[in-house]
């Protein structure tokens, strides 16, 4: 090992990748059935960047090499930096030796497309064929499938990765056009819609035949950029994402705040700070979306275009109908009570079991973990002391955002400072 | 009046002595860990000597009104080893031998509530060890790592650690309370050593395989070239990995 060179070039590559949002490594079921190395189904972060996002998988371009030139990377074509190259092998020996140390999970493995798509994407296959096959390893593979790759390639890519996903980059059509004209949007879709019924498909043939190969297991996901462009409000992102959560069945849709990194007339100035407000609202957005039964139109719509950054989506939401609160945390059914300000999913699962043995006042609901501080406008439970039935959604708000100051607006002049 | 009871600190001595509550009808009674010695520090004592008949028929009785993922949370909870913990443990099993039906998911009981609790702490810091857990490779092979939690949460790494790296020989040592779990591809053992005493933390770093420095060096910097200083937040940082990790964490050292 040239432990000189191979650091240099980690350091382009990881440095490079490190904009890719997605470091999941759960939803997989791979197991260490061949004495072989690794597993993969937990999810485990194994640490934590200064910043504060999880590390949980070796996250690194094979090169940033690229023919493209869109304005928001920083891998364009146009970009004064250094490039560098990995070799199929130095990928495979980093991955095992890390993933022995127990520093990770597995690999998410992307790349600047450096000369065409079935190139490119040929290369990103052979790091994980020979993973699974030469070194028996069954911890976690995310692939960065390259828009425009063959469908052969696709195939294969699914049967030795647990997830694959195509960037989007741009929520919106209109916007991709703006920012990355070169790129087309059709051959970011047409991917997607291969590995959606291919999914399907060997998921099917899996459940008659128990040896069939596991086909993308963990299925596929895809990112956005928030905030590169004005032209695209939250009701834009989060329509589109519950398009492709709908439509492709996508896992997850990350929301990626855009990092000023290059000086460009059509992008936020390089001071600008990271939206990071805006994007922990489209999270939990998504997350009402698809664990607690909220439709998109109820969260984003005509009259309320962007998600209010001074208190959450949920809240935000009861705030707009208080007509089907006080909710009867006694009788109520769980997708109502998962309807409550300051209770989650825990809590109201929690809630739903413990109301078999007695009737629950203010004292247990505040024991299971639920934030009465927010909660207690939104419910009745078996006591009469603190209701709050009179009061008007404006006046609930101030009570709250007195009492509670949100976690990132408390950050902020800290992150003020830096500049 | 009190009556104490004296056991030996396993799971099983403690339901030996929930079968001595019940021989006995024994209404206020208070757990010790550990050798009978001082008798006059106490009104009314009793050494529990863990007997497998009646342990048994308190385990059978367990099985009988709990399901299995309850049994589990019990001997969680005592493994915890904070200081409520048995008493939480025995006032949990007094009130599934009271109640007719499942009071697994009762969190209105204060038992119930606090063993759930214990669980709760427990898990999360299992999780936590697989997570930080950093294995180095020494010269004969064997991957070796040493930490320090909270708890004693080494037994529940075992399952863990054994499906994954079913190819490669590790040891986990806990530092805090002196043993470890080993691995030698085929079955893991509890081991027991004491690094504090001669020389062993150092022969440990002299017998590194020669790449290790390398892999380690790696690691230290692909941890700071994916950091995005202008996200900077100490603060959620240190709420994901607690300063009194950081000791064993090759990326924070």
């Amino acid at each position: 090992m040239n432990l000189e060179r191979i650091t240099e070039k980690l350091n382009i590559l990881a440095d490079a990748a490190k904009y890719d949002v997605s470091c999941a490594s759960s939803g997989s079921k791979r197991k260490n059935e061949n004495k072989g190395l690794g597993n993969a189904s937990n999810g485990i972060c194994h640490s934590y960047t200064e910043d504060g996002r999880c590390v949980s998988l070796l996250k690194i371009l094979l090169t940033n090499h690229c023919i493209f030139d869109c304005a928001y990377c920083v891998s364009r074509k146009s970009n004064d930096i250094k490039r560098a190259a990995f070799t199929v092998q130095e990928v495979v020996d980093l991955t095992i030796n890390f993933y022995r140390r127990n520093y990770i999970e597995g690999l998410f493995l992307s790349s600047g497309i450096f000369k065409d798509a079935d190139t490119t994407m040929e290369r990103l296959v052979q790091v994980a064929k020979k993973l699974r096959t030469e070194h028996k390893f069954n911890g976690y593979i995310h692939l960065k499938s390259i828009p425009g790759a063959s469908d052969e390639l696709m195939r294969e890519a699914g049967l030795y990765a647990d997830r694959l996903s195509v960037n989007l980059e741009m929520p919106t059509e209109e916007g991709l056009k703006l920012l990355a004209p070169d790129k087309d949007r059709k051959d970011m879709i047409q991917p997607m819609g291969f590995l959606r019924n291919e999914i399907i498909h060997r998921a099917e043939e899996k459940k008659l035949f128990k040896k069939a190969p596991m086909f993308a297991p963990a299925g596929q996901s895809t990112q956005v950029i928030v905030g590169a462009t004005a032209i695209e409000d939250d009701r834009a992102i989060l329509y589109s994402a519950n398009h492709f959560y709908k439509t492709f069945k996508l896992k997850r849709v990350y929301y990626s705040g855009y990092v000023p990194v290059l000086a460009d007339n059509r992008l936020p100035a390089l001071n600008t700070a990271v939206p990071m407000v805006r994007e922990n609202r489209l999270y939990q957005a998504d997350w009402l979306m698809r664990f607690y039964g909220f439709k998109v139109n109820e969260i984003v719509n005509n009259d309320q275009r962007h998600l209010d950054l001074d208190i959450d989506p949920k809240l935000s939401w009861a705030l707009r109908n208080m007509h089907v609160f006080p909710v009867d945390i006694n009788k109520a059914d769980l997708q109502m009570i998962l309807r409550v300000p300051g209770i989650g999913m825990l809590s109201a699962q929690k809630i739903v079991s413990t109301r078999k043995f007695n009737k629950l006042n203010w004292e247990h609901i505040k024991k299971l973990g639920v934030a009465v501080n927010r909660a207690q406008y939104f419910i009745t439970c078996n006591s009469n002391s603190f209701e709050r039935r009179d009061l008007t959604g404006t006046r609930i708000k101030q009570f709250i955002l007195a009492e509670s100051q949100s976690k990132y607006l408390k950050n902020k002049p800290d992150q003020l400072s830096l500049f | 009046m009190t009556t104490t009871l004296v056991y030996d600190g396993t799971f099983e001595g403690l339901l030996t002595a929930v079968f001595e509550v019940y021989e006995h009808k024994l209404q206020f009674v208070k757990l010790v860990k550990g050798e009978l010695h001082n008798t006059a520090l106490f009104d009314s004592l009793m050494q529990i000597i863990t007997d497998e008949s009646r342990y048994g028929r308190v385990l059978k009785g367990l099985q009988k009104k709990l399901s299995a993922s309850g049994m589990q949370r019990l001997y969680v909870a005592h493994l915890s080893g904070i200081d409520d913990a048995d008493a939480a443990v025995l006032g949990y099993i007094r009130y599934v031998f009271d109640a007719e039906q499942n009071i697994e998911e009762d969190y209105g009981n204060r038992y119930v509530m606090r063993v759930s609790e214990l669980v709760k702490m427990m898990r999360r810091e299992k999780h936590r060890m697989e997570a930080f857990v950093r294995f180095q490779k020494l010269q004969d092979g064997l991957f070796y790592s040493v930490i320090e939690p909270d708890f004693n949460v080494l037994p529940m790494l075992i399952r863990h650690f054994k499906n994954r790296y079913a190819d490669q020989k590790w040891m986990i040592y806990d530092l805090k309370r002196k043993y470890g779990i080993y691995y030698d591809l085929h079955q893991v053992e509890y081991m027991e050593m004491d690094f504090t005493e001669g020389q062993g933390a150092g022969n440990v770093i002299n017998s590194f395989t020669d790449d290790e420095d390398g892999y380690q060096h790696l690691w230290k910097n692909y941890f700071k070239s994916v950091n995005i200083a202008s996200r900077k937040n100490t603060k959620l940082h240190i709420r994901h990995i607690p300063k009194r990790y950081w000791k064993h964490l090759t990326e924070k050292i």
